[in-house]
């Protein structure tokens, strides 16, 4: 039953991608990427990877199509059709994905239970984990306790993306300041 | 998109509903699926959805961008502080135990600020990502 929805699932995958490289019309593609983000995110749920689906789920088909139609609001939705072959690109992308297919030839089998990462420190995360955290969740005790340095980066780096963003595209914090507000009328949040 | 009825009406029932969910998964993440990232990227869909309906204005009213600017800060500090914290107790940075004599008070209190330090970044970048990109198109 599982290894059905993995084939259809994994068949829809490859199907919403070659629409993505054949359509030429940029808000089809928008949106087909969110399809995917969804598909993508049912594979992690799967593969039991429960909070890796949530994640994908709320960026991938939410917040990433949200700012892509953002972006398409200040360009033409149609891409233009390139003017030269392709086949540079193409040798690139054949080059690196049989790399890539050639370094999963050293990889353990998935789920393989002697795979190195599953000997050095996950056993005792496992077992240690609820008795040393209290928390059941075995991903936030890693994630908040025994990797809280790792996730202080993480949220480093939102906080550096975020501010990035924020200076390159308002001009900086002055100009925002200036803007004379229109004179509202108190509240109106559920007008 | 202020003339469609329908959008509207479904945004104002579904909002409520997002935001609701975002604090569940916020503050349940010790126990289910979630934490501080995903709780953060839900709760701030649920302002995007408010900005895409009612429009930026009514958006910047709700949530003006000083503040949410802010908060960005506000997430990174928390986290921080909690490492701080437990330095001043007597412990290694971000060593939870020491902030409850408790068992396991101190992880669990440890883990729920810091988790809200993240889910209050992550929301306040993606309302400001949202709010600098829709302010362009005018």
């Amino acid at each position: 039953m599982i290894l059905a929805i993995d084939i259809v699932l994994l068949v829809l995958l490859a199907v919403v991608g070659i629409a993505i490289i054949r359509l030429r019309n940029l808000f089809a593609v928008v949106m087909l990427s969110g399809i995917y983000s969804l598909l993508m995110a049912c594979i992690f749920v799967l593969l039991d990877a429960v909070d890796v689906a949530f994640t994908e789920a709320a960026v991938g088909a939410g917040i990433s199509t949200v700012l892509m139609l953002g972006v398409l609001a200040l360009t033409k939705n149609r891409e233009k059709i390139p003017v030269t072959t392709p086949l540079l690109p193409l040798v690139t992308v054949l080059v690196t994905g049989g790399l890539l297919i050639y370094g999963t030839w050293d990889l353990p089998a998935f789920g393989d239970p002697n795979a190195p990462i599953h000997l050095h420190v996950a056993p005792a995360y496992l077992a240690e984990g609820e008795h040393e955290t209290g928390a059941p969740n075995i991903v936030t005790a890693v994630l908040a306790s025994y990797r809280g340095y790792d996730t202080l980066g993480e949220v480093t780096v939102i906080f550096t993306a975020g501010i990035g963003v924020l200076l390159l595209l308002s001009g900086g914090l002055g100009r925002r300041r200036r803007d004379p507000d229109e004179p509202n009328s108190g509240g109106g949040g559920a007008s | 998109m202020k003339h469609h009825l329908i959008p509207r009406v479904i945004a104002k029932l579904t909002i409520p509903g997002i935001l609701l969910f975002a604090l569940y998964v916020q503050f349940h993440g010790d126990y289910g699926p979630g934490g501080g990232f995903q709780a953060g990227v839900i709760f701030g869909a649920g302002f995007i959805l408010y900005g895409l309906v009612f429009g930026l204005e009514n958006l910047r009213k709700v949530a003006p961008p000083q503040i949410v600017t802010a908060f960005i800060a506000v997430g990174v500090l928390l986290y921080g502080g909690v490492g701080v914290v437990s330095q001043i107790l007597g412990a290694n940075y971000l060593d939870y135990d020491v902030l409850s004599a408790v068992d396991h008070d101190g992880q669990h209190l440890g883990i729920l600020l810091v988790e809200l330090g993240v889910g209050i970044t992550v929301a306040a970048v993606m309302m400001t990502i949202f709010m600098t990109f829709a302010g362009r198109l005018r």
